[in-house]
């Protein structure tokens, strides 16, 4: 009897041996010729974006993961994004990118919305949650923000009245609503998240981010197993800051969605390693998740210290969208294995090591 | 400010030529107009208890100004129960006129009724007061911890136009537009404001907080009008940052932060933010500044009609905000008397409300502060 126990604590043991053992799930079964490599467009981007590319690159190297990447060189200066670029990812229907720098205040509209408007990537969605090993403020953290990536502000239409009076157009379709609340709830239900929270400002924008919460109440009613209920922006950032662990999914509007996403990701450990991507109905493309001044300062493209964590992590979400999950698990794996450690950290996490530091020790960790 | 400065000359004769030939350089329309009353002439004050928790704590307020001698006179006035025809809300001509002769008035909670058609409460004071300020003190109060120890900022937000100049219509079905509006004379209005408060509270630097990389020409214009203004205080540091890059900086670390100075909408946002870093709404004061020296000072908590008449309301927001008041009016001794008393009075942990994790009733708390004087 006690030698019975004995095995059993013995088998106890070496499972709670949390990071060390992986346990494998029932496999995934491939339909035959998936393992071909498949083509995506790589867009290295400014400032940190080339650096983290570059990572993402490596990695993909050493895990002889079945992709390649198509590299092209796009600068946020560039008017348009050049065709034979859009062409690309028409075809490849999947893009990694780096941050495009976008000009304060200049004439030039900028190129990453003008990439998300022309493929009609309609949703964008960012995951900020702990990373075991990362201190924060706040824990318990998992919060997916949806965001609306086509019209609201970010409509472009601006126009100087008179002199000294400018009007800009916040725009709101019952379309563009209805299809990021469809995209919000289908998410949740496939991921088994329990609740999707509406962020809005209709007590004061009554008709527009009425609509807006309308279209969300309509999607609410066809997925009675998930909660639904709605939030106004000033008091949901205020909520971030001080409870963060009442959030699950959040869908929002455009502008909102970019505050809420990046507060989110503040609180979570930072933009350094929030991933993200931005899907439409034909086309994905992955960057990393929160975009505060997402091509970093320039002192730290010098230094070499930038962040690869966040599009190492997007870029896994890139590959379960391609359906390579076990690569996907083995890059998280190695990633958070590398964070949870503690001994490689760059700038932005506390730490002194560059990028190159990071993606070896991420490299070594992959088994 | 100078039709202020000229009414009071004329009011005191030669004694008012004393007083504000000391500050005539404050260019602002701040207290010009109260730098004569001594503190044995009351001065009326415009008081909105609210609905929900307002009049508890106006209650609160009244009991702990009188218990420090400080020479105010309330002129209580309530929100209507049906729409006035001139203003078009719920809230009186006379209310109005009131605030307006008094050029002082203190505000407690109006709720506002989501997706209605009439004009919200504090949309109409705003709009028809031109208050065009609204000032948002953020410090970590000593004994009451947060996950934030070291916030001291101060927003200000732009509060008449930009997103909320409620101008919305509707296309066509399923199609809506909402005009977000930025003027030059309003932000110049604000930015002035914003760079004279920091010159006379003797703050560092300013942070214009903007998305002009995406709405090019609204805040294109907004930073341009702050840009001029900072020209004139080469002293203060002037820099321009971007919202989402604010809101991260701000969650990871505020205290890179002085005084923050913004649109409508990213106020109301960032201000709310900020409000959460310390402590809730229940702990914040705020100040919105008019035309004229005009200020309201108000409490920016919702009116908790679920906790109203069961006397658990936490009064400090309104206090903090009468401080405010004070210290506009340059009651100075006062308002570090009565600020002092509250934040020893939570610090001591004795004697804390419910929202901040302790058990004592609204009429407790004040008796505790009204001890500390």
């Amino acid at each position: 009897m006690s030698r019975r126990s004995l095995t059993l604590l013995k088998n106890l043991a070496r499972n709670a041996n949390g990071s060390g053992i992986q346990t494998r799930s029932v496999t995934y079964m491939p339909r035959p010729g998936d393992g071909a490599p498949r083509a995506v467009t790589l867009i290295p981007g400014d400032g940190i974006g080339p650096l983290v590319t570059n990572a993402v690159e490596q990695v993909m190297e050493a895990m002889h993961a079945p992709i390649f990447f198509e590299k092209y060189d796009v600068h946020g200066e560039m008017s348009r994004m050049p065709p034979e670029v859009m062409e690309s990812i028409r075809k490849n229907k999947v893009c990694l990118k780096g941050g495009l720098k976008t000009p304060v205040g200049g004439g030039v509209s900028s190129l990453n919305v003008q990439l998300r408007k022309e493929l009609d990537l309609f949703a964008s969605l960012v995951n900020c949650f702990n990373l075991p090993g990362l201190p924060t403020r706040h824990e318990n953290v998992d919060i997916v923000v949806i965001r609306e990536n086509t019209e609201g502000e970010y409509a472009g239409l601006e126009h100087e009245v008179v002199p000294g009076v400018v009007e800009s157009l916040k725009v709101i379709t019952k379309f563009c609503s209805e299809r990021i609340a469809k995209y919000a709830f289908e998410y949740a239900y496939l991921n088994n998240r329990k609740k999707v929270t509406a962020v809005h400002k209709a007590n004061i924008m009554k008709l527009a981010d009425g609509l807006f919460l309308e279209s969300c109440r309509e999607v609410a009613k066809k997925y009675p197993s998930i909660t639904y209920n709605e939030i106004i922006v000033d008091n949901c950032c205020m909520q971030l800051v001080a409870k963060p662990e009442q959030f699950d999914v959040m869908v929002t509007p455009n502008l909102y969605g970019n505050l809420v996403a990046n507060t989110a990701a503040g609180i979570a450990g930072g933009t350094g390693v929030m991933p993200g991507g931005n899907v439409g109905a034909d086309h994905a493309v992955f960057e990393q998740g929160a975009s505060a001044g997402n091509v970093g300062k320039d002192k730290i493209v010098l230094e070499n210290k930038a962040n690869p964590v966040a599009l190492l992590l997007s870029s896994a979400m890139m590959l379960r969208h391609l359906q390579f999950p076990s690569f996907a698990d083995r890059l998280e794996t190695a990633v958070k294995k590398v964070i949870a450690e503690g001994k490689c950290r760059t700038k932005d996490l506390g730490g002194t090591s560059t990028t190159q530091q990071v993606v070896d020790a991420v490299i070594a960790k992959l088994d | 400010m100078t039709m202020a400065a000229n009414l009071a000359r004329r009011l005191i004769g030669n004694r008012s030529t004393q007083i504000l030939g000391a500050d005539s350089s404050s260019g602002a329309a701040t207290s010009v107009a109260r730098a004569f009353c001594s503190s044995s002439t009351p001065i009326t004050a415009t008081l909105f208890p609210g609905d929900g928790i307002g009049p508890e704590i106006a209650e609160s307020v009244k009991k702990v100004f009188t218990t420090a001698g400080v020479p105010i006179e309330w002129e209580e006035h309530y929100v209507g129960t049906e729409i006035d025809p001139r203003t078009q809300s719920f809230l009186t001509w006379d209310s109005l006129e009131s605030v307006r002769r008094n050029k002082v008035g203190l505000k407690g909670p109006m709720a506002t009724p989501i997706g209605k058609g009439h004009r919200s409460l504090n949309l109409t004071l705003r709009k028809e007061l031109n208050l065009y300020a609204n000032v948002r003190p953020c410090y970590s109060l000593p004994g009451y911890k947060t996950r934030y120890d070291d916030v001291d900022l101060i927003t200000i937000r732009e509060n008449t136009e930009g997103e909320y100049s409620g101008l919305e219509h509707q296309v066509v079905r399923g199609v809506v537009e909402s005009l977000k509006i930025i003027t030059r004379q309003a932000s110049l209005r604000v930015a002035e404001y914003a760079f004279l408060y920091a010159k006379t509270h003797g703050r560092e630097r300013v942070s214009a907080i903007h998305k002009a990389n995406i709405m090019q020409k609204t805040d294109g214009l907004f930073l341009k009008c702050c840009r001029e203004v900072a020209e004139k205080y080469p002293e203060i540091t002037y820099e321009e940052v971007v919202i989402d890059n604010c809101c991260m900086m701000l969650v990871k670390n505020p205290a890179l932060f002085d005084v923050l100075v913004m649109p409508n909408l990213y106020g109301d946002i960032i201000s709310d933010l900020c409000a959460g870093l310390v402590g809730g709404l229940g702990l914040t004061p705020s100040c919105n500044i008019g035309e004229d020296g005009v200020a309201l000072a108000e409490a920016v908590h919702g009116s908790a009609p679920d906790i109203a008449g069961k006397n658990l309301a936490n009064p400090t927001a309104l206090l903090l905000s009468g401080v405010m008041m004070l210290r506009h009016l340059k009651l100075n001794e006062q308002a570090e008397q009565i600020h002092s008393a509250i934040i020893n009075t939570i610090a001591e942990g004795k004697y804390r409300t419910a929202d901040l994790g302790g058990s004592s009733t609204t009429t407790e708390f004040t008796k505790a502060i009204c001890d500390h004087l």
